[in-house]
C-alpha cells in the first residue's frame, strides 16, 4: 500500500541489459514527491530505459521500482500506466482519433464520462478550445505536444515520465513549452522526471540533475551546485558546454 | 439458349452464396491468424509461407484435390461427407482468399508507426483495447485492399466450381464452351465480372467510409453486400415443398448434356425435382455416383472397363457390359439400368472421298497407305490406352500427328491439314461431312456403349427406374449423331434442351 512519507519513485537496484550489455547497471536512487528530477546522459546512458521501468514499458532483469511505496510488479501493468503520465519525443497521438478524442482517450478506456475535461485541459495547455475537433495532422509540432501533455495529464496523475518531450521542436517552442510545463508542474503539484540529453534544459527545468553514463549515475545535484563545479568531472564536461555559450553570448552583447 | 439463360437468376444466386460463404470463412480464419502472425514472427512466417504455397495450385486442380481428400475423409470417419458440390468448393475457395487477407493484414499491423504504438501501451491500453481501438482502425485501409482483393479472386474462382458439381456462373461458361455457345460463355463472364466489381465497389466505399470516418458510407456498403447475400440465399431458406429432388450428373461434352436433359425430362414427368450436375470429370463422376452425390447418369463401358475396372482384356460388346452390371452392383451397389442402344466409341475417320479414292474401309486399309497421312488427334487421344492398344493391332505409322480440341480437329480435317482423325463414333459431323468411319476387324478398342447408371439408394426405387428404364436401348447411334449435331453444328444451333426435347421425339419405345 503507498505510504504517506515514501519517496515518489524508488528504483533499488535495477538492472537490465539488452544482448548482454548492461542499460542500467544495479541502479538504486529515490525521487522525493513533488520534486522536477532531471536525467541527463547521452545515447546510450541507460536514462530511457530507467525511465521505462516506472511505467513498466520496460521490464528490470532484477532489482524493483516502487511509486509511492507500491511495487509496480505487483500492480497489471495497463492499470499502472493509466495513473502515470507518459510523454515522449515521438508524441504518438493517435492519427484517426481528433484532438478531443485523444486527449479523452483514458476516461474511454475505463468507460467513463470525461465531462468537460477536454475543455480544462486545452485550456491548461493554452491551446484554443475550438482545436478539440481538429484531427492531429492539421496541427503543428507544437501544438501536437501540447495535446501531448495535455492526454498524459488528463487521468491527474501524480507522477510525469517525460522522454525528451520537446527534443523535436524549434527553439522557440521547446523553450516556451518547457517553461509552461514547469509551471504546470507547480500547480499542479506534480513529480516530474524528465529525460533529456540538453543539459542547458535540465540546468532551466529541474531542481535536480542526475547524470548518467554507462548504466550508472554519475552525478546527483542541484543546477547550482552542478555550475558551482560540485557534481564531479562527468557533469563538469556537460555544464562547460552551455556555460561556455552563455559566455560567448554575454561576450557579443557587451563586446568583450 | 433461352432456356439456359432462364438459368441465370439462379445460378447468380448459387455464385453469390458461394462466393460470400467462402470470403466470410477465409476472414473468419485469416484476421485472427494475422493478429497472432503480427505478434510472433515465427507464426508470421509460416502462414504466409503455406497461405503463399497453396496459392501456387492452380484452383481448378485445388477443387479436384479435396475430392479424393473428402471421400478418404468420410470413409475415415464413418460418415457421409459430401465430396461434391458445395463443401469442396468452399474449402477450396477459401483457402484461395486467405494470402492476400492474411498478407495485407500481417502487412498493415506490423507496419503501423511504433510512436502510436508506444503511446497505446502507455496510456493504459490493455492488449485488447490496443488491437480494437488502435491498431485495427490503423491497418483497416491495408486489410480491406486485400479483402477486396480476395473477394474479385474468389468471385472469378468460384466459376471453376462447376467442374466439383457446384451450381454457378461456371455453369454457362462451361456449357457454352462444350457446345460452342458463345453467347452463354459471354453472358456467364459477364455475369461474373459484372458480380466481382459490384463485390469490389461495395467493399471500396467501406474501405473509403472507414478512411474518412464516414459511418454512413460503411452501413450502406455493408447492408447492400449483406442484402444482395440474403436475397440470393433466400430461395433456399424458404421452406422448399418436400419432393423429393433428383440429381442428374453429366460429364462436359453436348452428348453428355442432351443425355442428362433427357433424362430429366422423364423424371420431371413423374414427379421428381431435378438437378443438374454438368462438367463433372470422368475421373470423378463414377464415384460421384457410387458415394450418391449424384443419382443417374450416362457413362460408357469401356471408359468404366479400363479406367474403373483396370481390365486390359477386350471382350466381346454383350459380355462387357454384362461383366460391367455384375462389377457394379458387387462393387459398389450401383444399378446398371441399361445400355442406350448406341456407341460412342474412339473411332479413326476419313474424309468420304478419300475413301472411295484409296479403298479404305478398316483400319487395316488405312495401316497400308498411313505413311503418307498426318493424324489429327484429340487432346487426350495420343495419351489414351485405346491409341497403345490400336498400334498393337495394326502396323500404324503416320507421316505426322497433331493434336487439335475437338472443333478444329474436325476443321483440320475439312481444310486437309489432317487426313485422318480420332472421332466419337456418334457425333454428329460425321454424317454432316460425309466422312467415312474405319472399321475394327481386329477388336482393338473397346466397346463404348453408352450405359444408363443408377446410384445405389435409386437401385430399389421401382418409380425411379420405372421413368427411366423406358430409354434402354431406344436410341441408335444414327439419332445420338443427328441430336449431337444439332448442338454442334455451326449455324442454327440448338440447345442442349431443344435437342433433348428432339430426342425424346424419336425414342422408340
Amino acid at each position: 500500500m503507498a505510504m504517506a512519507d515514501a519517496p515518489a519513485v524508488r528504483f533499488d537496484a535495477v538492472t537490465k541489459a539488452y544482448d548482454g550489455r548492461p542499460a542500467v547497471d544495479s541502479l538504486s536512487l529515490s525521487i522525493a514527491r513533488g520534486s522536477f528530477v532531471a536525467l541527463v546522459g547521452g545515447s546510450g546512458s541507460g536514462k530511457t530505459t530507467l525511465l521505462k521501468t516506472v511505467n513498466r514499458l520496460v521490464q528490470p532483469d532484477s532489482g524493483g521500482v516502487s511509486i509511492d511505496g507500491e511495487d509496480v510488479a505487483g500492480l497489471e501493468p495497463h492499470l499502472l500506466r493509466r495513473r502515470i503520465g507518459y510523454v515522449f519525443q515521438n508524441i504518438g497521438l493517435f492519427p484517426h482519433m481528433s484532438v478531443a478524442e485523444n486527449i479523452a482517450i483514458g476516461f474511454r478506456l475505463e468507460r467513463r464520462d470525461p465531462g468537460d475535461r477536454v475543455a480544462q485541459l486545452l485550456d491548461l495547455v493554452d491551446l484554443p478550445r475550438d482545436m478539440a475537433d481538429r484531427m492531429p495532422d492539421a496541427l503543428s509540432g507544437g501544438q501536437r505536444q501540447r495535446v501531448g501533455v495535455a492526454r498524459a495529464l488528463a487521468a491527474e496523475p501524480a507522477l510525469m515520465l517525460m522522454d525528451e518531450p520537446f527534443g523535436a521542436l524549434d527553439p522557440v517552442t521547446r523553450d516556451q513549452l518547457g517553461n509552461a510545463y514547469r509551471a504546470l508542474h507547480e500547480r499542479l503539484g506534480l513529480s516530474t522526471i524528465l529525460v533529456t540529453h540538453d543539459m542547458a534544459e535540465a540546468l532551466l527545468l529541474a531542481d535536480r540533475v542526475l547524470v548518467m553514463a554507462k548504466g550508472r549515475i554519475v552525478a546527483d545535484a542541484t543546477p547550482r551546485d552542478l555550475l558551482a563545479g560540485q557534481g564531479g568531472t562527468a557533469a563538469d564536461a556537460l555544464v562547460a558546454v552551455p556555460r561556455a555559450q552563455a559566455e560567448r553570448l554575454y561576450r557579443l552583447e557587451h563586446g568583450g | 439458349m433461352n432456356e439456359a439463360l432462364a438459368r441465370l437468376p439462379g445460378l447468380l444466386a448459387a455464385h453469390v452464396l458461394l462466393s460470400a460463404a467462402a470470403l466470410v470463412l477465409a476472414l473468419a480464419v485469416s484476421l485472427p491468424l494475422a493478429v497472432i502472425a503480427a505478434r510472433r514472427p515465427a507464426v508470421a512466417r509460416v502462414a504466409l509461407a503455406a497461405a503463399s504455397l497453396i496459392q501456387t495450385i492452380p484452383a481448378l486442380a485445388l477443387l479436384a484435390l479435396f475430392y479424393p481428400i473428402l471421400l478418404g475423409l468420410s470413409a475415415l470417419v464413418g460418415a457421409h461427407i459430401p465430396a461434391l458440390g458445395f463443401l469442396p468448393s468452399l474449402l477450396a475457395l477459401t483457402l484461395y482468399a486467405l494470402l492476400p487477407i492474411l498478407r495485407n493484414a500481417v502487412t498493415g499491423l506490423t507496419s503501423l508507426d511504433p510512436a502510436v504504438i508506444e503511446a497505446a501501451d502507455g496510456v493504459g491500453m490493455t492488449p485488447g483495447q490496443k488491437l480494437r481501438l488502435v491498431e485495427a482502425p490503423l491497418a483497416a485501409p491495408v486489410v480491406m485492399a486485400g479483402i477486396r482483393t480476395a473477394a474479385v479472386w474468389t468471385i472469378g474462382a468460384a466459376t471453376l466450381s462447376t467442374t466439383v458439381g457446384q451450381p454457378g456462373l461456371g455453369d454457362l461458361i462451361f456449357a457454352g464452351l462444350q457446345t460452342q455457345d458463345w453467347t452463354l460463355v459471354l453472358t456467364g463472364c459477364l455475369a461474373s465480372a459484372a458480380l466481382a466489381l459490384i463485390a469490389d465497389a461495395l467493399l471500396g466505399l467501406i474501405a473509403l467510409g472507414l478512411a474518412k470516418r464516414r459511418r454512413l458510407a460503411v452501413w450502406i456498403g455493408f447492408a447492400l453486400l449483406a442484402g444482395g447475400t440474403i436475397a440470393a440465399a433466400l430461395p433456399r431458406l424458404l421452406p422448399a415443398p418436400a419432393r423429393d429432388t433428383v440429381v442428374i450428373g453429366a460429364k462436359n461434352f453436348s452428348e453428355q448434356y442432351i443425355l442428362a436433359r433427357l433424362i430429366g425430362e422423364r423424371l420431371t414427368a413423374a414427379g421428381y425435382a431435378v438437378e443438374y450436375r454438368e462438367g463433372l470429370g470422368s475421373a470423378v463422376i463414377f464415384r460421384a455416383l457410387a458415394a450418391g452425390d449424384i443419382d443417374v447418369y450416362v457413362d460408357y463401358s469401356g471408359t468404366l472397363w479400363t479406367n474403373e475396372m483396370k481390365r486390359g482384356d477386350v471382350p466381346a460388346r454383350g459380355a462387357m457390359i454384362a461383366a460391367i452390371g455384375d462389377w457394379a452392383r458387387r462393387e459398389h451397389g450401383v444399378e446398371l439400368v441399361g445400355p442406350m442402344g448406341f456407341e460412342n466409341a474412339y473411332a479413326l475417320a476419313v474424309r468420304g472421298a478419300d475413301a472411295k479414292r484409296l479403298g479404305l474401309r478398316t483400319i487395316d486399309d488405312l495401316a497400308r497407305v498411313s505413311a503418307g497421312m498426318t493424324l489429327g488427334a484429340d487432346l487426350e487421344f495420343l495419351d489414351r490406352p485405346e491409341w497403345a492398344m490400336l498400334r498393337r493391332a495394326y502396323p500404324l505409322h503416320f507421316a505426322a500427328q497433331r493434336a487439335y480440341s475437338p472443333t478444329f480437329m474436325f476443321r483440320a480435317l475439312e481444310s486437309g491439314q489432317a487426313d485422318v482423325i480420332s472421332a466419337f463414333s456418334s457425333d454428329g459431323r460425321i454424317a454432316a461431312m460425309q466422312l467415312t468411319v474405319l472399321a475394327d476387324p481386329k477388336g482393338a478398342i473397346p466397346g463404348y456403349d453408352a450405359l444408363l447408371l443408377a446410384a445405389p439408394r435409386r437401385a430399389g426405387d421401382e418409380r425411379f427406374l420405372a421413368a427411366i428404364r423406358p430409354l434402354a436401348n431406344a436410341i441408335p447411334v444414327e439419332t445420338m449423331r443427328e441430336a449431337n449435331y444439332r448442338v454442334d453444328r455451326d449455324a442454327d444451333k440448338q440447345s442442349p434442351e431443344a435437342a433433348a426435347r428432339w430426342l425424346q421425339t424419336r425414342i422408340r419405345h
